[in-house]
């Protein structure tokens, strides 16, 4: 039996600092995501937000997760316990081997993989055997619809997802996130290559389940989809998760497109955060103006419209590679 | 029929399943209840399932004399309660064939249309939001609270008015109340302009209500529908031009219909432009209110119409309502029955879902505008 310093090669007080320090980030930018995208809907129907608690409401969020760590756990009596209990667990956990991929600065990372990408493509992907769990293990039909739902949904939009990934490894030749960031120096890769953004953007937003692609969790049709049976922490998790990929999706499109930390005068994490939390305000505003698209819709969008598109980006691409 | 209630699913067909939206669903706006048969997500069949909210109302007016009943009036439809309550007040006037002063009758106009606006408006803040878009209904409840604003200042009550009498209105209407109205009217108009920036243009928006949920003019037919739904099919149909009731005569206003067959975004640009066609009559009303008495000079102490059947129908923000009474020439109706839209409405989801999507089913009940209370009355 090994002993737990050995474990991680013996860096476990480096793992235990990453560790804390990601969980850390999770629960603060959690709790500044939801009081945003609380006042940035607030603003764009007319209304104030959050005002009472905290300046600004600020403090709004801790309260309501104050009150969610208070609830009882209930464990409805015809679910699958083990699915049940393990789903809001899987949906998290891949999300913090994410954050540990991301460079959030110059030299600012836990450790430069080469395989960086191809990582954080399978990690993401994970979270939807959560999901599924919960949907299943939850023995609701609406629940079960919702992960049905969202497990197509998650597994079509990887493909437009990868494809739009591709032409950027092409000319950078590297799957090294870090790499591909210090690349971008003098320009970001949004200008040569606007058509990937663009569909990494959109597949991403459907990635986080979040609107015009909320469909698993369509409150008018499945009531609240596979988290229909969760309450208390147990859906709070979900809900953290859900804003924990939001940061990942436009993290990896900051990196991908946006040039990453590179930026003039300001520090480079000042850009890097900048550029993140500006492309979560877009996928804020999408939310709060669109309507949900219908299922069938979805799948077209993600099949015969962004696949083919991004085929044919990945090949002229690859021409212009060649020729130039 | 025993079957409709029965819980257990078939189990003898292991690909399909059945699902119930409802009673306590957030996009079947009350308590109504659809049983649904599906395959994966696509529906075999729908059936709606109706009572939970039956609050007796037809036969609450066979026990009480006609007074009695009319605050259950506005409580039959609580979002256009204006209309019916006044429907029911010209239906005994009718009976009793009392003439109601014109200054009576261009307030009732002017509250009424009003009142059809605020039910619009609650009707597309719906509808969007069962289709996930959250902002509009925000929008639309703001404007439809100022309705209620100018409403509450002459009625006293928001929702459930109780402000027509036999004979006329309990309260006249000042000068606030008529400036008021003019202004809301003005802002409405740049109001509407963003409604269709923000709801109508909206490819989203579009994509899930163009060519879903097709109501069709051989349905139509069979089932009696009425309102926005008949009118979205192309049939230029509306009480208030065929059969003019309390001096809408007077006024010149259009019958919209939708041009592209009867189709959820039919439903959507009908019911737009019914906002538009109400706000011209509200203009002409305001423009030409006379003064005068509010009250006919004499309206008998004992509401006692003569034996006989009466009918009396009016276009409410739903539809065709109509108002059957049989008197047998005492305090108390022998039979009052009331023909409501919501209530056909519905009754043709079992022939317009199967087919559809799960989704669709949501657009369908919403585009169709039910209220519970209206059906299960």
């Amino acid at each position: 039996m090994m002993d737990f310093p050995q474990i991680f090669g013996g860096h476990w007080p480096a793992v235990l600092a990453a560790t804390v320090a990601i969980m850390g980030f999770i629960t603060v930018n959690a709790l500044a995501l939801i009081w945003l995208e609380r006042k940035v809907s607030a603003r764009i129907q007319r209304r104030y937000g959050p005002t009472e608690v905290g300046p600004f409401g600020l403090l709004q969020t801790l309260m309501d997760v104050v009150k969610l760590v208070g609830k009882e756990l209930i464990t409805p009596d015809h679910v699958h316990k083990t699915l049940y209990l393990i789903a809001p667990v899987l949906v998290f956990a891949p999300l913090m081997a994410l954050l540990s991929l991301i460079p959030i600065d110059e030299g600012w990372l836990f450790h430069d993989y080469d395989i960086a990408l191809v990582l954080l493509l399978a990690f993401s992907s994970l979270n939807i055997i959560g999901i599924f769990a919960a949907g299943w293990g939850s023995n609701n039909k609406y629940a079960l619809l919702g992960a049905v739902r969202a497990v197509a949904q998650n597994i079509s939009y990887e493909i437009p997802l990868l494809l739009a990934v591709i032409p950027i490894v092409i000319m950078t030749r590297s799957l090294s996130l870090y790499e591909i960031a210090s690349a971008q120096a003098s320009y970001p890769f949004i200008l040569v290559q606007p058509l990937a953004a663009i569909i990494y953007f959109i597949a991403g937003t459907a990635e986080t389940n979040r609107a015009p692609f909320d469909i698993p969790e369509a409150e008018s049709e499945l009531v609240a989809g596979f988290h229909t049976e969760y309450s208390g922490m147990r859906f709070g998790v979900f809900f953290l998760a859900e804003f924990t990929h939001m940061v990942i999706i436009c993290s990896v499109a900051t990196i991908l497109f946006l040039g990453g930390w590179n930026g003039p005068v300001l520090p480079g994490w000042l850009w890097f955060f900048l550029k993140v939390y500006s492309l979560i305000l877009v996928m804020m505003w999408f939310r709060w103006t669109f309507p949900r698209l219908r299922f069938d819709q979805l799948m077209s969008l993600a099949w015969m419209i962004l696949v083919p598109l991004a085929l044919v980006n990945l090949l002229a691409t690859t021409v212009l590679i060649k020729l130039l | 029929m025993a079957d409709t209630i029965e819980l257990v699913p078939d189990a003898s067909d292991p690909e399909t399943y059945f699902l119930n939206m409802g009673p306590q669903h957030p996009s079947t706006h009350g308590v109504l209840r659809i049983r649904l048969h599906l395959e994966g997500e696509r529906i075999l069949s729908a059936d709606p399932i109706i009572g939970y909210g039956h609050r007796a109302h037809e036969k609450m007016a066979e026990n009480r004399d006609y007074l009695q009943f009319l605050p259950n009036s506005s409580r039959i439809d609580y979002l256009s309660g204006m209309i019916y309550n006044l429907a029911y007040c010209q239906a005994i006037e009718h009976a009793l064939e009392l003439e109601v002063p014109e200054r009576a009758q261009i307030i009732r106009i002017i509250c009424g249309e009003l009142n059809r606006i605020s039910s619009h408006l609650l009707w597309l803040g719906t509808f969007v939001l069962d289709l996930g878009g959250f902002t509009p209904f925000l929008y639309a409840f703001d404007d439809r609270e100022k309705i209620l604003d100018i409403l509450d200042s002459i009625t006293g009550s928001r929702l459930t008015y109780c402000y027509g009498r036999f004979g006329g209105v309990t309260m006249d209407v000042d000068d606030v109340f008529l400036r008021r109205t003019a202004d809301f009217c003005d802002y409405f108009k740049t109001r509407l302009n963003e409604y269709h920036e923000l709801v109508t243009d909206n490819v989203i928006y579009q994509h899930r209500t163009r060519n879903v949920g097709v109501i069709s003019t051989e349905l139509i037919q069979d089932y009696a529908l009425s309102g926005p739904v008949l009118r979205a099919a192309g049939v230029a149909q509306d009480v208030r031009k065929d059969e003019p009731y309390g001096g809408y005569e007077r006024f010149d206003f259009d019958v919209p219909v939708g041009d592209r067959g009867g189709d959820c975004f039919d439903r959507h640009t009908v019911r737009m432009e019914e906002m538009v066609q109400s706000m011209r009559i509200i203009e002409q009303a305001l423009a030409c209110i006379p003064d005068g008495p509010i009250m006919a000079p004499k309206v008998p102490k004992r509401i006692r119409p003569r034996a006989g059947d009466y009918y009396f129908a009016v276009e409410s923000a739903r539809g065709h309502f109509g108002i059957f009474i049989t008197s047998d020439g005492s305090d108390v109706p022998v039979r009052n029955k009331l023909r409501t839209p919501s209530f056909v409405n519905v009754s043709t989801m079992p022939v317009v879902l199967p087919g559809t999507m799960l989704a669709d089913t949501v657009a369908v009940l919403g585009s169709i505008d039910i209220v519970v209370p209206e059906i299960d009355r």
